[in-house]
Parts: structure tokens; sequence; C-alpha cells
């Protein structure tokens, strides 16, 4: 009894006329208790304490290959049970979504850090000393480490040189134009729980609790990385301790964890340290961005060039989409973009948190910041007028779209008419007070999803699917759908998500999460609802189900009445023509206030909003501490986030959390962030858009954006740290 | 070679036989079988493994579980249960002071901890004066809870949870 929906038009309001009024509301998390009182069980922690452990070597080269490594001396420290350097070892993580095995055997080494080798022993510390005691030899080659290098191969993807119009033209005429190059710095996504995986066989069949976002791609990769049928595979993921992208693809550790356990014929647990997370996970690409922009006397744009120079190690087909906000969210006629790889001996690069705009909107931002200051028009105004009645470039309508409200609405709520539009006026003591804006755009996405809905006898429900919850709050929201739906409390819906035996979604990542996962629990409890009022000769439209009650026709009942057993059903959601035939996008403004020390250039942000518009808001609380996961992410970008490559051989300096610089409690203000009411008819039968991307694009640009306007001083090198900011301050 | 420490973990003696390397944290989490307690960097760079040892907070991935014979020490699980949550576990829930979950323990053993500094007058970075009261504020809180990494950014739910306990005058 399934229920399937291709999303082929729009679709009207459903959940919205339900009686329960548990959708929307912020509902506190249903994995809250468990998480506070740390009995949510992480995947290192599945264990007995009697499985073997593995801990991984790392290269100390950045190219080159292993030609031998002194396994006997390890082989005989005490409690060491095996050294595996099988040639089905990661090289490199999987990408996200690749659902195939990733670049394989590691004796052939890419990029300084990357694993070689997995020592297993009886403890944690056994394993730990005899991997780093064990001797490896190398045949090392030349490598370029650094993408301004000039023996880096330049790689030109011809999909992504593209121009519409004539760019040149359009600025020699131009009233007003900006060419500005911009920089920003690889990053990680420093998930608080480092990568772990516990690997356990039964005969030919594989049990792997991982850290996991979307564990229907990580069990094929995870497979096919072995050799094995996907269907000897099991994976689960219940409690993941925040992903960001560097979860998506299955990472050395899984496998490692699995080849060992085959090997020793015992559960193995091999958990990535935490310098072994920044040199053998996914990085975020840094950036080179030159931004060339044309407009008229009024401001009116009617030119857009955006160039991008990323990295990634050869052969990978990943490489940071930079320029993807800047497509559709401005006007302007003629446009242009280019792109470059450079393929260095670097940490594989892949998606961290909006890959593309939340970097390349950072650049875009401020040329728009640029353009206002150079032509004295207010960067709100400017951005309103340049807001296109369609997409510039394939025409196509927008979705649903309140952009024009986020500026006007934040502006309002911010006191931006306060702002002194000439740099460096407002001074407290030794302080420099500034305030900027920024746009906030991500795509929205719809992606295949399926969920298992279970309608118990007693009245209950529970909702299973593949899906992740990795700090998103999906256990709830999915929890919220089906108590709406189906007229319950929502203490009477369980949700079992992260693992592979349920039906399997749309997975954590790329914002698409909630509607997609959301949606198939919708069409599951839709199809429930019509067989409730099959039950009752009627209608599903003539039926009101609220906190376990039946009404239909002025007759009341307990739903468990009418149930003589358990209903099950599957919801299946697929995109379809609405997301070809329109423009989908996440939209929102961001105001921050900061304070510059004209002293030591330390900048600080002092107040911060974000008002978006994102369709339907599934769960206020969830949602909008989405969105302050996103902002402080821009606190971090714009301010403190640089992972530092050594020139000479490319190995991360800062691989630790003393020196790759998060934000703290105390750089954070309190933050403000608002939804605008919306409802996308064409996203999804939920109506709703992703939030966990929305956030991070273009915060850190509001930040740089009001450090010029605090101190005069334009940063174009990423992050702002105070030796970026001192020399261009005014020198009383 | 192991050695046998005793130690008092939630009001209750527990005796760990573990190699001398063993990090307090690691006996916790795969000896005693108390995964409350996180890993998050084993370098004392992220405060997730925070517990309290007799009535101070520590990184617990800093010090050797044999260096505690019989201290006594409060970790996540000793403050309340999901049934039964401290005053403070309520609160990170209610106000949402965590997403993932992963630092949760930590800031929550740290939290509970340093209201007993603040109330014992300790003062910090941000504070006005040496001595004399401390006055919980924001930047108080933040400050005092900035060796606590929270990396999808609870901080703002983090630091309303704390405030409300504060203000409550319960722990």
């Amino acid at each position: 009894m399934n229920q399937h929906l291709k999303m082929d038009k729009k679709e009207a309001d459903v959940i919205g006329n339900m009686a329960q009024g548990v959708i929307g509301t912020g509902a506190p998390r249903r994995d809250g208790p468990l998480k506070v009182t740390g009995q949510a069980k992480y995947s290192a922690e599945i264990g007995d304490g009697t499985e073997a452990v593995g801990v991984f070597v790392r290269a100390t080269i950045a190219r080159g290959r292993v030609t031998g490594m002194d396994r006997d001396a390890a082989r005989k420290m005490p409690g060491v049970l095996s050294v595996i350097d099988d040639a089905r070892l990661l090289r490199n993580p999987a990408q996200g979504t690749s659902n195939a095995a990733p670049v394989q055997d590691p004796s052939e080494v890419a990029y300084f850090g990357q694993p070689i080798a997995l020592v297993v022993a009886e403890t944690f510390e056994q394993a730990r000393h005899a991997a780093q005691s064990l001797k490896v030899q190398y045949d090392a080659q030349d490598a370029v480490t650094d993408p301004s290098d000039s023996r880096a191969e330049m790689e030109h993807p011809e999909a992504k040189q593209t121009e519409q119009g004539d760019v040149a033209t359009a600025m020699a005429a131009a009233e007003f134009t900006v060419d500005s190059t911009y920089t920003t710095q690889a990053q990680n996504s420093a998930a608080m729980e480092p990568h772990a995986s516990i690997a356990q066989w039964d005969g030919d069949k594989l049990t792997l609790h991982g850290s996991y976002q979307m564990l229907k791609y990580n069990r094929n990769e995870l497979a096919d990385s072995l050799g094995i049928d996907p269907e000897n595979v099991r994976v689960l993921a219940p409690y993941v301790g925040g992903g960001f992208g560097s979860k998506l693809g299955i990472s050395p550790e899984a496998v490692g964890a699995a080849i060992a356990a085959k090997e020793l014929g015992r559960a193995v647990r091999v958990v990535m340290t935490r310098p072994q997370v920044f040199e053998a996970t996914m990085r975020r690409s840094e950036t080179r961005q030159r931004l060339r922009l044309a407009a008229d006397s009024e401001g009116r744009l009617t030119a857009i060039d955006h160039h991008a120079s990323v990295s990634n190690l050869p052969g990978e087909a990943f490489s940071e989409p930079v320029a993807m906000a800047t497509h559709f969210l401005y006007a302007g006629k003629n446009r242009k973009y280019s792109h470059e790889i450079a393929r260095i001996h670097r940490t594989c690069s892949g998606s961290m948190r909006a890959p593309g705009e939340a970097v390349g909107m950072l650049a875009l931002e401020n040329a728009m910041d640029e353009l206002a200051h150079t032509s004295g028009i207010d960067p709100v105004e400017l951005r309103l007028r340049n807001i296109p009645e369609v997409h510039p470039e394939n025409g196509k309508e927008y979705s649903s779209r309140r952009f024009a409200d986020c500026l006007r609405d934040g502006a309002e709520r911010f006191g931006w008419s306060a702002r002194n539009a000439t740099p460096g006026q407002v001074r407290e003591g030794e302080w420099l007070i500034g305030l900027g804006v920024a746009s906030a755009a991500r795509g929205n996405i719809l992606q295949e999803s399926q969920a298992r809905v279970i309608l118990h006898a007693d009245g209950s429900a529970t909702v299973e699917t593949d899906m992740t919850d990795i700090g998103t709050g999906t256990y709830t929201i999915l929890g919220q759908i089906a108590a709406e739906m189906l007229g319950l409390p929502l203490d009477a819906v369980t949700v079992r998500l992260g693992d592979t035996e349920f039906p399997p979604a749309a997975g954590s990542g790329g914002s698409w999460g909630a509607s997609s996962a959301g949606s198939a629990v919708f069409l599951a409890c839709q199809k429930l609802r019509q067989s409730i009022a099959d039950m009752l000769d009627t209608d599903p439209s003539e039926l009101t189900l609220q906190d376990g009650v039946v009404t239909s026709a002025n007759r009341q009942q307990p739903l468990a009445d009418l149930l003589n057993e358990d209903l099950t059903t599957i919801g299946h959601i697929e995109p379809g023509e609405t997301s070809k035939s329109l423009a989908h996008a996440g939209f929102g403004a961001h105001f921050a206030e900061v304070a510059v020390n004209s002293v030591t250039g330390e900048t600080r942000v002092r107040r911060m909003l974000g008002v978006f518009s994102a369709g339907r808001i599934l769960n206020q609380q969830t949602a909008t501490s989405q969105c302050h996961g996103g902002m402080i992410f821009g606190i971090g970008a714009a301010l403190t986030e640089d992972m530092v490559h050594d020139k000479r051989d490319g190995h991360v300096v800062n691989h630790n959390l003393a020196e790759y610089h998060v934000p703290v409690n105390l750089d954070v203000p309190q933050l403000d962030v608002l939804f605008l009411e919306e409802r996308d008819e064409s996203a999804n039968p939920l109506q709703s858009k992703g939030v966990g991307e929305l956030g991070i694009s273009g915060a850190g640009a509001a930040i740089t954006n009001a450090i010029f306007n605090a101190s005069g001083v334009r940063v174009r090198d990423y992050p702002a740290t105070l030796d970026r900011v001192l020399p261009g301050l005014p020198a009383d | 070679m192991t050695l046998k420490t005793t130690l008092t973990i939630n009001g209750k003696d527990r005796v760990v036989d573990a190699d001398p390397r063993t990090s307090l944290l690691d006996a916790l989490r795969h000896h005693l079988d108390l995964t409350g307690t996180k890993k998050g960097c084993d370098h004392g760079q992220c405060g997730a493994c925070t517990v309290i040892v007799n009535g101070r907070r520590i990184n617990s991935c800093l010090t050797l579980a044999c260096m505690h014979d019989g201290d006594e020490i409060t970790t996540i699980e000793g403050l309340g249960t999901p049934e039964q949550m401290s005053a403070m576990q309520d609160a990170f829930v209610r106000h949402d002071g965590f997403q993932c979950g992963y630092c949760t323990a930590g800031q929550i053993c740290s939290a509970t901890a340093m209201l007993d500094e603040a109330r014992d007058g300790w003062p910090s970075n941000v504070s006005d004066t040496l001595d004399g009261d401390v006055t919980l504020s924001e930047a108080e809180i933040s400050e005092r809870m900035s060796g606590n990494l929270c990396r999808c950014s609870a901080y703002p739910g983090i630091v309303n949870a704390i405030r409300d306990v504060a203000e409550g005058g319960s722990k």
C-alpha cells in the first residue's frame, strides 16, 4: 500500500488545513532528553568495549609511492593484531551522492596526511602507539601543492565557461563599475564528532555503525569499495554528531573497519583523530574570485562577470561551484562566467555547507557593496533595484521569492536607516562601529525519498526511514508531519531513523532533507487518511483527525476504536516537471553590526539579523537554530576560519581545533532570525524549502561589509583577521 | 601492563583495570560504558569531554584515569536521566541549546560547574573587577563557556539556557 507523487505540478496546501496544530510550532526536539543526558549513542559508542581498535597511519609525503613498511616490528608490539594496507582502503573520501567507491589503493600517496595503513590492536592505546611507531618507506615524487604555483595544471571545464551578451562593451559603457579580486581560504567542516565507524560481520553480512549523512548512498559506496553486494551491507546512523558535508560520502574509517573486522573475525572500531579529520576528510577549496560589475547611473546592473579559481586533487570530479547564486540572484543583460581548477596535491575538496554560495556570495555581496559605495546608492536599495523579473539567464519564473521583502523588512527591523553611509564615522571609545548588509540565496532542491508510516491498532504511529538527523531536527519534524496529518499528539508518534533496513530517503545534505523526507512521510499519511476515510465510507476531506479522535459527519470516535490492525504505508516522492520548469531557491537578507578596534584591528560582531523566506517553516525552533548555525559559520568564514597549507609539502599546518578557529561562544552575539510567511506550491507538497544552508549564504559578507562601513577597510582576502584590517585603519 | 584505579563515579565506586596510558575520557567511554562523555579532539581543545572532578570541570581527555584514584567524578549520566533531567539539562532542551548533541554533555557539565565558580566569586576575562560578586551577564556566560566548542553553533540557545538556570537559582 503505497502513495507515490512525482512533483509535476503545483500542489495545493493540505497539511495547513489539518486540525492538530503541531506543524510549524517550535516543538522541542524529540531526541532532546536523550542527548542532554548522554543516552543517545553515537557510532563509536555502540560497542561493548571488547571490540578491536584501529588507528590509521598517515602519509608524511605529499606524493609518491609507499615502497615498504616495517609491519613485523609493529606486529610484535603489545596487543597489535594486524597491520592492514589492503588495496581496498580509501585514498580519497567519497564525494556526496557518488553512490560508488571513491579512489582507493593507499599505496599511492596523493596528499600529505593520506591514510596509508590501519594498525589494529586490542586497545586504542596499543593501536595508537603502534601506528605512530610504524616505519614507512616511500618513493617520493615532486608535488605541486599550491594552487598559485605556476607548475599547477589548470583545468577549464568547457561547460563552466559561458557568456551571454557582451560584458566588455557593457563595462566600457557603464556609469559605475567594480573590478575586484577576492580570496577565500580552505575550510574544514569540523563537526564535533570525528568520523567514526564500528564494523561487524556475520558471515557475508556486514553491519556498520557509522557517522554518515546519506545512508542509501553510503551503503552502496561501502559495498563497492569492498567489492561486495550492497544487499549484504547494513549501515546504521541513528545519531550523527554533525556533518556539514564532511560525512556525505563514505570515508576511510568505514572501509578500514570493515576490512579489519573481516580479517580478524570480530568487531572493529575505527575513529579518526581530529588531525586526521582535517587531513583526510573533505575540505572546502580555497577560492580566488574576480568580480566585475557594470551599472547604469541608477545602479541597475548591465553586466556581471564572475571568475573563479578553485582546486582539487587530480581526477576528482567535484569542484566548488562558486558562481551558483550569481546565476540567478541579480538582473543584468550581459553575463560571463569562467571557472578553473588547479590540480594540486592537497586533501580532497568536496562539499561543505552550501558549496558554491558559501564562498561565492562572499565575493558577489562584497562587490555589490563596493558598487553601492561607488555609486552612492544605499546597499539595500541597490539590491532592490536589481531583483530580476525572471531568471536572468534562462527566463524561468521563480517558484516563490520574497527576496525584496527580506531586504525591506530586515532593514526596518535592524534599524538600517540609522547607518551612516560614510565609512569610519561612528566611534565608541577605541571601537569603530559599522553596519553591513548582504543578500542570502540558496538553490532549493527536491530529491527522491521514501518513508514508511505505520498506524498502530492502538492509535499510535511509527515513522521509519533511513533519513538521518545530523542536528537538523529530523526526528522532531517528521514526527510533527505525521502527528499533524494523523491527528495525533506528537508523543504518540515514534520516529525511527538512520538504518538502511528502512525505506531509502534523500539523506541530509543540500538542504533537501526535511522537505524531501518530510514529503514522503506526508504522502504515507495521506494514504492512511484515505484508509480511515474508507472505513467510514467517506472522503478524506470530510475527516477531522485531532488528538486521536476521528470526527466525520458529526460522528466522533477514538481512532483506536476504528483500527483492528496495524496499517502500514510507504510514501514516495520524486522530483518532476516543476523542478525543471521553474527556478527554485530560498532567499534572505543578512544585517550585521560590527565593532572594529582602532588600535588592534580586531573585529567583534555585536548584532546580527537574518530574514529568510523559505516556504513553510516546519518547526520554528529547529529552523531558527539551523539559521543560527549557518550565520555563525558565516562569522567563522568572515573572521577566523583558515585552513593553512604548508607551501612546501601541502601539509595542513593547523590540523586541530586550537589553531583552526571555529567561532567560540564569546565570538557570537545573540542572533535575530525572522522567517517571512511563504508557501511554495511548486517545491513539494509541504510547500517548504531548505534552511540549513540558506543561513550561511551571504552571512560573512554582511560582516565584511560592516567592517568597511565601520573603518573604511575593504577586506578582500578572507578571513578578516587583525593583520588584514590593521594596515588600512585611519592613522588617528 | 594494566593498573587498577578506583574512582567514585556518579556516587558509585567503580574500578578501572586498564593500560596506564588510558585517559579518563577513554576509561569512561570504553571501560565503564559511560559513553555520554564525548571525544571531540582528544587534545583539550574542544571541551566535549568536560566532566566534573571533585567539584571542578576539567577536560577528561587531558588526564589519565590512573591519576584519579579516590576522586569524585560526575559525568552527564550523573546529572539526570531522560525521565528526570537536571534543571540545566531541561533548560538545554527548552532553549534548543544543541543540535547534533555531540558537544552537549560537555556543555552541560561545564555550565553546571561554571555556576558554582560564579557563585564562589571567581572572576573571568570579561569581569569588571577581580573581587566581589559575579553577575552572570550574557558576556560573562559566553566567556566562561568559550572552552566548549559547538560547531552546530547553538551558542544563543546555550547562553539562554544557562541564564535561565542561573536566574532561577537552581541547577
